[in-house]
């Protein structure tokens, strides 16, 4: 092999593992919006800080007991800087829309 | 190293941005909507969450091979900046450290890892604590799961307990945990970090992993270095490992406790909307078999033969025998078991059916493990939606 075969094929080696450890992988963007209505700019601000929409989208229809349950352990469990006088509106919120009862009037 | 670049290429053209127009899958429980995602090294995957990335495999895959490609593993975090960028893991930066109650404290590179340590292969599946949590009735709060959290990979790495050697663990250690790069936003958010008995750690199965199937893992299965805890569910398996301590207490972190319990009974499992009054950590995985020739709903035709292929595995003892039915259940024969890969892979299994008549006709399959586990015939229920592992049943149409 001619040397400067050799320098350029260890030459481009070099590049392509340069090239890989720099991989620059971008996430595809999220596509899940929170369903509308009273509520919804708080639970953006408060829930979805952490964790896309479809944390909550996704969930099968719960009992308020259930969604009461969930939010208080985000703030208690997972720290989630929920104030706790926020929290029926959050609950009423997810309630209404992504559960299983209406909520209350 | 040509799939990195060739994957960074495509990164560079701007082909992950396309969205929109995503192809649903719709699992079959309420509200199983999940598009379709492509991910940097991945092929098209079922996507339950965002941020952070949490995808499933499609089932179709576990019909192509024993081995699920890297490009279809599952994928699941936990905290709000996962996955961790690239920057942190190349080889410049990316260190393991080994500490804690140890003789003498160590940090490795990838490469020193590689270089000081024999390695060691194991073919092993990977299951998520809540794989099919889709499926529970009551439904349970959590990550709605079809089947497809799983995947069984050939993974190679060096041994845990040959690290852990070297650094000495000190007299009266108990645990050992290890944190990965599943960080969350906030300090007030408890990092990812798990934890084992010390015997565990040193029985020599579990591999701090760098390779899947003959190539560097996935970005988003772990890179550079994962744990591989065999037999044991895929929250033990802690990605992006950066930091093993050796404890000489119990840990008594977030990950093992509150989360990631099961009820303290032989089932694991309570009477369905109750709560266990005592729960245990999640460890080995539970009897498991699935028909993967047909979805359900399939067509057949009447009168001539065909294979129903499947898999089945368990936690670490390994398949003896798989039965399936083709009228419900009423009647079962035993299929023909294919290679075996070792006790902590799945175990690819066939059976002839010739559907006698036209119409529809149930299939069921179900395992049993050579220490005599098996599975149930109706599902068990626990609060977490953890473990499930009835015996699964596939309809198929003939005519």
């Amino acid at each position: 092999m001619k040397p400067n075969l050799v320098a350029l094929l260890a030459l481009s080696a070099a590049a392509a593992a340069v090239f890989a450890a720099d991989a620059v992988f971008t996430l595809p963007r999220e596509t899940t919006a929170l369903k509308p209505g009273p509520g919804v700019e708080l639970v953006t601000a408060q829930c979805l800080m952490c964790h896309s929409a479809d944390y909550i989208s996704t969930q099968p229809r719960l009992t308020r007991t259930q969604w009461q349950a969930g939010v208080t352990k985000m703030q208690q469990k997972y720290g989630a800087p929920i104030a706790t006088n926020s929290m029926d509106r959050l609950v009423d919120y997810l309630v209404k829309n992504y559960g299983s009862e209406p909520a209350k009037k | 190293m040509l799939r990195a670049s060739a994957v960074s290429a495509g990164v560079l053209a701007g082909q992950w941005s396309t969205h929109g127009a995503d192809e649903i899958v719709t699992l079959p429980f309420e509200n199983g909507g999940r598009p379709l995602v492509k991910y940097p090294q991945k092929r098209p995957l079922l996507r339950l969450t965002a941020r952070p990335p949490q995808l499933e495999t499609p089932f179709s895959v576990f019909d192509e091979g024993v081995l699920t490609p890297n490009d279809a593993f599952f994928v699941r975090y936990h905290l709000t900046l996962s996955p961790p960028s690239m920057d942190v893991l190349g080889p410049e930066k990316f260190r393991v450290q080994v500490k804690g109650a140890v003789n003498k404290p160590l940090t490795f590179s990838l490469a020193e890892l590689k270089s000081n340590f024999e390695p060691s292969e194991v073919v092993a599946v990977n299951q998520c604590s809540g794989n099919s949590r889709g499926f529970f009735q009551p439904r349970v709060p959590g990550g709605q799961l079809g089947h497809g959290a799983m995947g069984n990979a050939k993974w190679r790495g060096v041994r845990l307990k040959d690290v852990l050697a070297k650094a000495g663990v000190a007299a009266g250690a108990k645990q050992v945990a290890f944190n990965g790069m599943d960080a969350p936003l906030t300090p007030q958010t408890p990092d990812f970090t798990k934890a084992i008995e010390l015997d565990h750690a040193l029985d020599g199965e579990i591999l701090l992993a760098y390779e899947m199937n003959g190539e560097a893992l996935p970005w988003l299965n772990g890179f550079p270095l994962r744990l591989v805890v065999p037999g044991y569910y895929g929250t033990y398996w802690v990605k992006h490992v950066h930091e093993i301590t050796v404890l000489d207490e119990v840990f008594t972190g977030f990950w093992n406790n509150p989360a990631y319990r099961i009820p303290d009974n032989s089932c694991a499992c309570v009477e369905p909307g109750t709560t266990p009054k005592k729960t245990v950590p999640i460890t080995r995985l539970n009897v498991r078999s699935f028909i993967t020739s047909f979805a359900d709903g399939a067509q057949v035709k009447t009168g001539v033969a065909t294979a129903v292929r499947g898999i089945a595995f368990d936690g670490g003892y390994g398949i003896r025998e798989v039965v399936v039915s083709d009228d419900g259940g009423k009647t079962w024969r035993e299929a023909e078991l294919d290679k075996d890969l070792g006790k902590y892979s799945f175990r690819q299994w066939t059976i002839p059916f010739r559907p006698a008549r036209a119409g529809n006709h149930e299939l069921k399959v179900k395992a049993t493990n050579r220490t005599g586990q098996s599975q149930p015939f109706e599902p068990l229920w626990n609060p977490a939606g953890y473990m499930r592992n009835v015996v699964e049943t596939v309809r198929v149409t003939a005519a």
